[in-house]
């Protein structure tokens, strides 16, 4: 289980600009096949770039072994709270490549692009259904995205009210720095609430916050501490109660799915990030893909394009469409823009490669698979909190979700810190977990094992934590000064703030 | 069940240490009302009946790889060389996440440093980050920036009509909280002669510009940086990057902040994404800008390694006083982009660009021997120009395709109504002398029949 990190390089590849030598190039390009034209005005042009150069084989070299210094899921337990960091199933990767989805230009006439019009429809379609919602948008490419979307249309529904005062989003001090981020962005002013003790909501300090200033409440719900929120219901009806919105934070939507529909729940929105909860790539820290959900009420906001299907066996199309091709069959797919739209998002249509890989995922899983892959996450996390008792002490002595925070305190290694035990389990073959968040909890480890991890997996980090316990106990320095293993170790990260270099320089 | 690893006799020791008799007892906590509901989706497929289907659906579609295609507009077809996808395809890459632990991500790390050098060099900038979706978000980011660079003072952003219409459209999205006067681009732009400018004044915090336009054509940076800057606004510049391989930087025309679709390189036209939006700015500005970034350090036995930094401006510090609310970092788009600029390298960043030139150039001389047609050449021009054409675009287009099996430009009068019959014809590397030809052809045959 253990794997052995830095065996197989020890860190320190030049940078691409170093391993160059003027004249060298990795590619090939075709010759001019038509008359050369007058040269561009002097003016307008420049000298040369300044870039690599290089052979193709030492490009391939450094990539590789560039490659070769990261940790990942096809290499090992990656527990980040928070990211869903599950299986990325290789089917789809094959699928996004498929040349006719590939190749197409986002300017194609619709009836040239109607497999790829019909895959997003269908994927609409499956995310309204998984999430109890009357309409989606695929567009935004990110869940920060997702969420200038879902709150820039909660702001417009209640501008069309003429409720022009409602001005204050509610955000939860669990909540991740993104939600008060989109809603300064989106000209609104956070109200934090507070938690309570067993880590729901505090309803009373709730009360007190709604007013008819409320344009509405963003909710990651289960929420940062993997707790479902117990208040639930009265929440959503102080909001609803006081004139404002739920927006849902879909990050941790993978406890729920098939378990249930957050528009059932009362959340009038809410992002799905794809890149976590139907297992497209990370890739870096993106793409990713951010498609909103939202209830009756908002359909007319939603940022667009939106795919529409019209059947022309019906005696009015409604999309409008004059395109003879079209009028041949019997249904066709249209992009249209929603009336009271808040705009586009981004240029063209959302990440299309990402959403043909999550599509691939809910075709692949079906209902049954979607609610067993939540029922498993949060199966794992429940086990591996129970195989921590002792070792660590966790947040809250209440059943978890699909993740849990635990502590980096240890009785007896009163210097010891969660950054120290993150750190050293890198040396165990492990990645650490989300550390420090969320803010409120002190020290937090938080810990997301996802649904495709196996038992013996989990025994082996719980093992790994055990043991670095113990480890702190007899040789704290251990600890403090891990890594050990990996290409490098612990980063001058005040360094490179206060001295920045943020490109090569020769 | 798929991607599952658990046994039933996992799931019986699990669910005991677990403290709970069935599975479903983990959820108490959702409302019971509401609890399991039934799903009412397709029937569950397997990997062949999956791909099967899938393939069904791509062929459904009439790709770039099978029909000449001459439209650009903010996407572009180019050839992706084989090594950028046997690199981005190495799961050490792909399955990773946002670097968060160093010591373990100097992969990724190290590879969006060189991304970030790579387009300080083409954009003559100073600092470059890998952290936005697209060139129309990156330019939102830079009107943003902008403001934020002016301490909220100034509160007018001025957009040349010549900037792509969907870019603009996202500026005012992602502008309609802030109260903000949007203006400039109303105006209609001429094909003739430069765009000017609404006049500027101590409100306008920053111009916005394309680089070369949405209309294909360069106009003069360095006379407009100084305009912009003698009333302390700032030039942001939306630029192509291939175009850059040929024409002279933004950054030392007097660009502050240099945005753009970096999709050219390394990434697939994919319908309109994922894509990359290149971000670029000066270093006095670093801490107004928004995303990720990375720095050089050394690990605590000196040797060189790299970490992201400045995160004091960003949403999981600064919460809602954050530059931002973004969390991406486009990283995998950035590492195609810089495997692609690496293998083509000093010298094929050049050729490359040169290539776009002389095709199109080629292929604009041909079309204008069409009586009924008219190309706009007499401003410089790299990759696209626009073709005033005998009959509405959309109908010279289908015919394009029915009978010559061409995808054809794009129809300029969806966002310009001044300019029906307008077409913006983009020809890259990938288009053969061969396809220029049937393109002129089968636009001489357009104009006898479909504008009868």
């Amino acid at each position: 289980m253990r794997t052995e990190f830095g065996v197989r390089c020890s860190g320190a590849e030049p940078v691409i600009y170093e391993l160059g030598k003027p004249g060298r190039v990795a590619t090939t390009l075709p010759a001019l096949d038509v008359p050369e034209a007058a040269p561009l005005p002097a003016q307008l042009l420049r000298d040369g770039v300044d870039l690599p150069e290089v052979s193709e084989l030492d490009l391939v070299r450094h990539y590789v072994r560039l490659s070769q210094l990261n940790w990942a899921i096809d290499i090992g337990f990656y527990p980040l709270g928070s990211c869903t960091m599950k299986y990325n199933p290789k089917v789809n990767e094959a699928a996004a490549r498929l040349p006719g989805f590939a190749q197409t230009h986002p300017y194609q006439p619709e009836h040239t692009v109607q497999g790829n019009l019909l895959l997003m429809f269908e994927l609409q379609e499956m995310l309204k259904e998984i999430g109890g919602f009357a309409g989606v948008t695929l567009q935004p490419c990110a869940g920060a995205q997702g969420e200038l979307s879902g709150v820039l249309m909660m702001r417009a529904y209640q501008l069309d009210r003429g409720e022009n005062q409602r001005t204050r989003i509610i955000v939860p001090d669990a909540a991740h720095g993104t939600n008060p981020a989109t809603t300064t962005m989106s000209g609104l002013q956070v109200v934090e609430a507070p938690s309570d003790e067993r880590g729901n909501v505090d309803l009373e300090a709730l009360r007190a916050i709604c007013d008819d200033t409320v344009c509405g409440m963003m909710l990651t719900n289960p929420n940062t501490l993997g707790l479902f929120d117990e208040h639930l219901p009265a929440i959503v009806d102080l909001v609803h109660g006081c004139g404002g919105l739920m927006y849902g934070d879909g990050a941790n939507m993978n406890a729920i799915m098939g378990i249930v529909r957050p528009g059932d729940l009362g959340f009038d929105v809410m992002h799905f990030n794809l890149h976590k909860t139907f297992s497209t790539p990370h890739g870096g820290g993106g793409p990713g893909a951010g498609p909103v959900g939202v209830c009756e009420k908002l359909v007319d906001f939603l940022p667009g394009p939106l795919v529409a299907m019209c059947h022309h066996s019906e005696d009015a199309c409604g999309c409008g469409c004059e395109d003879e091709e079209c009028a041949e069959e019997s249904v066709s797919f249209h992009l249209v823009m929603p009336e009271k739209s808040i705009g586009r998002v981004k240029a063209f249509y959302g990440n299309f490669g990402v959403l043909v890989r999550a599509y691939a995922y809910i075709r692949t899983l079906g209902a049954a698979g979607l609610r067993a892959a939540s029922e498993m996450a949060v199966l794992n996390a429940n086990y591996l909190k129970a195989r921590m008792q002792g070792i660590l002490p966790i947040s809250h002595d209440r059943t978890h979700m699909h993740e849990f925070v635990a502590m980096g305190i240890i009785d007896g290694a009163p210097d010891i810190k969660a950054l120290d035990i993150s750190k050293r389990l890198i040396d165990y073959g492990f990645h650490p977990s989300s550390n420090y968040f969320p803010l409120i909890v002190h020290e937090a480890l938080m810990i997301e094992p996802t649904e495709t991890e196996s038992k013996e997996t989990l025994d082996a980090f719980a093992e790994a934590m055990a043991a670095i316990r113990q480890e702190a106990l007899t040789d704290p320095e251990l600890l403090r000064t891990a890594p050990h293993s990996a290409p490098l170790r612990r980063l001058d990260e005040v360094r490179a703030a206060r001295e920045p270099v943020l490109r090569w320089k020769g | 069940m798929t991607y599952l690893p658990h046994t039933d006799s996992d799931r019986a020791e699990m669910l005991e240490a677990a403290g709970v008799e069935r599975v479903e007892d983990l959820f108490r906590d959702v409302p019971e009302a509401c609890r399991f509901p039934e799903l009412r989706l397709p029937e569950p497929l397997s990997e062949m009946e999956l791909l099967a289907e899938l393939r069904a659906m791509s062929e459904e579609n009439q790709d770039a790889d099978h029909f000449p295609c001459f439209l650009g507009a903010g996407a572009y077809h180019h050839y992706v060389p084989r090594v950028v996808d046997a690199i981005i395809s190495r799961s050490e890459f792909y399955t990773a996440y946002t670097p968060y632990q160093p010591e373990v991500s100097q992969g990724t790390l190290q590879s969006i440093f060189e991304y970030q050098s790579m387009i300080c060099a083409l954009t003559g900038m100073e600092v470059a980050n890998a952290s936005h979706y697209d060139g129309a978000t990156a330019t939102a980011e830079a009107v943003i920036m902008a403001l934020n660079v002016a301490r909220g003072k100034r509160g007018r952003v001025l957009l040349s009509p010549t900037l792509h219409p969907e870019y603009r459209a996202v500026v005012r999205t992602y502008a309609q909280g802030t109260g903000i006067q949007i203006a400039g681009d109303d105006a209609r732009p001429d094909l003739t002669v430069p765009p000017a400018l609404p006049p500027l004044d101590k409100e306008t915090a920053c111009v916005v510009v394309q680089y070369p336009d949405f209309l294909g054509q360069v106009q003069d940076l360095g006379q407009l940086a100084e305009q912009v800057h003698a009333v302390g606004a700032l030039l942001v510049v939306a630029a192509d990057p291939v175009s850059l391989g040929l024409l002279q930087a933004p950054g030392h025309l007097g660009a502050d902040i240099v945005v753009g679709e970096g999709q050219a390189f390394g990434n697939g036209l994919s319908f309109g994404g994922p894509y990359l939006g290149i971000f670029a700015c000066r270093e006095r500005d670093v801490r107004k800008m928004a995303g990720r970034l990375v720095g050089e350090t050394v690990d605590v036995e000196g040797r060189r390694g790299y970490v992201l930094t400045l995160a004091t401006r960003e949403q999981h510090i600064r919460r809602d006083k954050a530059t931002s609310n973004i969390c991406t970092n486009e990283a995998l788009c950035a590492l195609a982009a810089a495997v692609h600029l690496a293998a083509l390298g000093r010298s094929g960043v050049r050729k490359l660009a040169e290539l776009c030139y002389h095709k199109s150039h080629f292929a604009a001389s041909q079309v204008a021997q069409l009586p009924d047609y008219h190309v706009y050449d007499a401003r410089p021009f790299v990759q696209e120009f626009v073709v005033r054409c005998p009959a509405p675009v959309a109908d010279i287009n289908a015919y394009l395709l029915d009978e010559w099996g061409i995808i054809g430009g794009y129809d300029l009068a969806r966002d310009y109504p001044h300019l029906p019959n307008h077409m913006l014809l983009c020809v890259t590397e990938v288009i053969r002398r061969e396809e220029i030809d049937v393109l002129v052809r089968g636009l001489e045959d357009a104009a006898k029949e479909v504008a009868r």
